[in-house]
């Protein structure tokens, strides 16, 4: 029964994978274009902007959806499903549509601009800058990560919490010592997720066009104007290892739960 | 009335992939009509034997399955026209009662009139005629048991396999679906194995108990055989309470011990606890064996605790295990 | 719970990121039916831009709906047998596969394009049709299948109803379509949308198998956001939105009844997904 898709899954990706292992050893510098990430400086500081956005993101990510997450599932009042709904639905988005979702909100005709030319006189535009880059990727991370925070928070055991309110604990050592230990799980999940996705994402990016080279973008670049096949195929050899270890050890630091998510 | 089937199993043993045997080979035979009862603590392998006999699993080389004569080892379980209960009844909830109960039928392509005749017919027996139309997750525990029954009988089976139907069901629903299964079993004269840990159901069911201890038969025999003969340690230890008496081997039933006075006492003991169980009092005594002395009398008055207990054993209801066949 | 000034912070706090979300998309949506979007509402509402985007466009939207409906056939044909078979085998070979057919999504799109144009790109017929694209759309969202429908079959007792069925004298194929294909519907109905939703909306694959002739919705988004007024470009994702929206509402909804129905039927967990 599962030999369609065994055949399907090696022609169409084992084999082309392996390939791409090879072609990025292929080019003058052979092997060593796998480390290009460290040696050649364009590749460093994409890898360095990419690293850093992405980490970036996933902390701001998560203490939003931490926050909101916990005030969602912990209250109960008119409105609250329809919020989860608004919240979490940009889920399945495509990249490119976030990117001109941002340029909508702070790019040339966007309403930040608008609104700030009509309060100071000055128009703010940064949809092309860091920080578009940056609200474009926190976009696509919120609903993902609020997802899995709220599945975690839904499962927390309430009498811990009474247990330590009978002790005498207070509102804020509750969520320090028994609340957050217990999303813990959860956070690294969706920690992970979110980064690895980060890493990787493409489309927001390339609608943006930022000056800022992610390591897509880079790839990009590489096999498109530069033509470097062998240098575009090791560099996303690294970033698949990349993201694809951060899923894993995010499996393995928390367990079974990610396992179904992640 | 069909004719009844026999089953012959001969040198089963089973070992599962990772080693472990949960079977020794066994051989056992079973008469058509009969009711036997595999019981056992679990893990002693009767389960195992169960889905051998039903062929879910297949025996370790050797073992042969036969049905009146017919060798069946290397049938599936879908060509051997058995009927089986599942412990967690294993409805389709993708199907009502009605389904459930033809789903068997309609696999054997019986024509659609014929199969509701059927399906009338058991939901009548098992007196859910009121469920025909509801969906599984609408049903209690004990309504779920009788659909599972009505489902297996319904294809009129050769043998009815039970696998500890009655696990999962609270005490009092338990007591009457027992008494329910058997009048069933009775009127069916079908050849039936039911797999138990309760040897309460096991004494009230089998018209033969097989006793089984990690992959072994310990013993098979009558009710009145396993409980007042046992021929191990084991099988006696694990039917009902028993005592040993002092200086022997041999054994003694805590109801088949009396009160008496002083002077016609065979043994003193103190007592340690008692509890009043409502037909019977339970006394626990000490000071005859080593380990606690159990006595069930049925006791109008309150025995203080520490005082002097007299008993009379009478030697016509000693139980001596190694007098194999007695 | 008493409802003190924290609430309302909180809320206030949720409601802000809340629009955050919500705001440019609503903006999105009125600049597609703005005669001017940059003299504001009071220039008029048109459905010209629209016109024009379908006008522009339509070959791209048909495209991603086919794609879309042959890859879910795909998926289904060959997710299901496996979800099943990696079910019932269980244990650490089971675990490794899944693992395995999982790494496209774990790997970013952009890597998974270069590996197909460098070992099919020679192929020429291949390398210029739509099939090329259905290649990566496939792998993309087969995982999606197998977990949704993989996590059904572990939250019933998949085994013990084969069995029952089974005692009942059904064979392999009676059961598997009898039995362990109605009973994992909800996996199946979830991994679909999940699918198909997906699949209209992949962009970092298409963008590098497409070919001039084989443009699909998000391709042709980025086309427009690139070359195009702002008016048209945010019609056609308009267009986009009203095509998918159905979709994650259809999502939720499953989701929700899944959970309603069934405290314990796990609802799918979903891989990661990339943007």
């Amino acid at each position: 029964m599962t030999l369609p898709l065994g055949v399907v899954f090696f022609a169409f990706f084992l084999l082309p994978m392996a390939q791409l292992v090879l072609v990025g050893a292929s080019g003058e510098e052979g092997m060593s274009a796998y480390f290009s990430f460290l040696t050649k400086t364009r590749h460093l500081e994409s890898t360095i902007a990419t690293t850093l956005l992405s980490a970036g993101v996933t902390l701001v990510a998560l203490a939003i959806s931490t926050i909101v997450g916990l005030f969602l599932v912990r209250n109960r009042f008119p409105g609250r499903e329809t919020l989860i709904s608004l919240l979490t639905f940009p889920l399945a988005f495509p990249g490119v549509v976030i990117g001109f979702l941002i340029i909508l909100l702070a790019g040339r005709q966007g309403l930040i601009g608008t609104m700030t030319k009509a309060v100071t006189g000055d128009k703010m535009v940064f949809a092309y800058s860091m920080l578009g880059l940056f609200l474009g990727y926190l976009y696509f991370s919120i609903p993902r990560v609020l997802l899995t925070i709220m599945a975690t928070a839904e499962k927390l055991d309430i009498s811990l919490e009474e247990a330590a309110r009978s002790m005498g604990a207070s509102q804020w050592r509750v969520i320090v010592d028994v609340i957050l230990p217990a999303l813990r799980p959860g956070l690294i999940a969706s920690g992970a997720i979110c980064f690895a996705t980060s890493m990787g994402a493409f489309g927001t990016a390339f609608t943006l066009a930022t000056n800022i080279d992610v390591l897509p973008m880079t790839i990009y670049t590489e096999f498109t104007l530069n033509a470097n096949i062998a240098g575009a195929a090791s560099l996303s050899i690294i970033l698949g290892l990349i993201t694809w270890i951060a899923l894993f050890v995010a499996r393995s630091l928390s367990g079974s739960t990610v396992a179904a998510s992640g | 009335m069909q004719e009844t089937t026999s089953v012959q199993i001969e040198n089963c043993g089973k070992t599962f992939a990772d080693g472990t045997q949960a079977l020794e080979p066994i051989n056992l035979s079973i008469e058509g009509g009969e009711t036997v009862v595999l019981l056992g603590p679990s893990g002693c392998g009767k389960t195992t034997l169960l889905r051998i006999i039903a062929g879910l699993e297949s025996p370790d080389k050797g073992g042969k399955i036969l049905f009146n004569g017919e060798n069946v080892t290397a049938k599936m379980i879908e060509n051997r026209n058995v009927g089986m209960v599942f412990q967690s009844y294993a409805l389709f909830p993708n199907m009502t009662v009605s389904e459930n109960v033809g789903y068997g039928l309609k696999v054997r392509k019986m024509p659609a009139r014929e199969r509701e005749t059927r399906i009338q017919e058991m939901l009548d027996m098992m007196q859910i005629h009121d469920l025909a139309e509801r969906q599984i997750d609408q049903l209690s525990g004990g309504q779920r048991q009788r659909v599972a029954l009505a489902r297996a009988i319904a294809v009129r089976p050769r043998i009815l396999l039970l696998d500890e139907p009655l696990t999962a069901l609270d005490a009092l629903l338990r007591d009457r679906l027992r008494m329910e299964i058997d009048a069933l079993l009775r009127k069916l004269n079908i050849t039936a194995i039911y797999v138990t840990h309760d040897q309460a159901e096991a004494m009230a069911l089998g018209d033969r108990i097989v006793v089984m201890s990690k992959g072994k038969i310990a013993q098979v025999g009558t009710p009145r055989e396993i409980y007042y003969r046992p021929q191990t340690d084991f099988v006696a230890d694990f039917i009902g309470t028993i005592n040993r008496l002092p200086g022997t081997e041999k054994l003694c039933r805590p109801e088949d011990i009396r009160i008496v006075a002083p002077d016609q006492a065979s043994h003193v003991g103190v007592l340690a606890a008692s509890q009043f169980l409502g037909d019977r009092t339970r006394l626990v005594l000490s000071g005859i064996t080593e380990e606690d002395f159990i006595v069930e009398a049925p006791l109008r008055k309150d025995i203080p605790l520490g005082s002097d207990v007299p008993i009379l054993i009478d030697d016509r209801f000693l139980i001596d295990p190694k007098a194999v066949g007695a | 719970m008493r409802r003190n000034g924290l609430f309302a912070l909180q809320l206030a706090f949720t409601l802000f990121i809340c629009a955050f979300l919500i705001v440019p998309v609503i903006l999105s949506a009125l600049a597609g039916v703005t005669v001017n979007f940059f003299k504001g509402l009071k220039s008029g509402l048109t459905f010209n831009w629209i016109i024009e985007v379908w006008g522009l466009y339509a070959e791209t939207i048909y495209l991603s709906m086919g794609l879309a409906i042959v890859c879910l056939v795909i998926t289904l044909l060959l997710g299901i047998p496996m979800a099943y078979v990696l079910a019932r085998t269980g244990g650490r070979l089971s675990r490794f596969i899944e693992e395995l057919i999982t790494l496209p999504v774990a790997i970013p799109g952009l890597a998974i394009a270069l590996a197909l144009i460098l070992t099919y790109g020679g192929f020429r017929e291949f390398r210029s049709s739509w099939l090329f694209i259905l290649v990566g759309h496939v792998l993309y969202t087969l995982p999606f299948m197998v977990r949704s429908v993989l996590a059904v079959l572990s939250s019933i007792n998949f085994q013990e109803l084969e069995e029952g069925a089974a005692s009942l004298g059904a064979g392999f194929w009676p059961r598997f379509f009898q039995v362990i294909i109605p009973n994992v519907k909800p996996g199946i109905l979830a991994g679909s949308l999940m699918v198909v939703t997906l699949s209209i909306g992949e962009f970092n694959l298409t963008w590098m198998l497409h070919t001039p002739l084989t443009k699909t919705l998000p391709v042709g988004l980025a086309d427009s956001y690139a070359s195009m007024r702002l008016e048209i470009a945010s019609a056609y994702t308009l267009v986009f939105f009203v095509m998918i929206i159905p979709l994650l509402v259809a999502m939720q909804m499953a989701s929700n009844s899944g959970q309603r129905k069934k405290k314990s039927t796990a609802v799918p967990d979903l891989p990661i997904k990339r943007s």
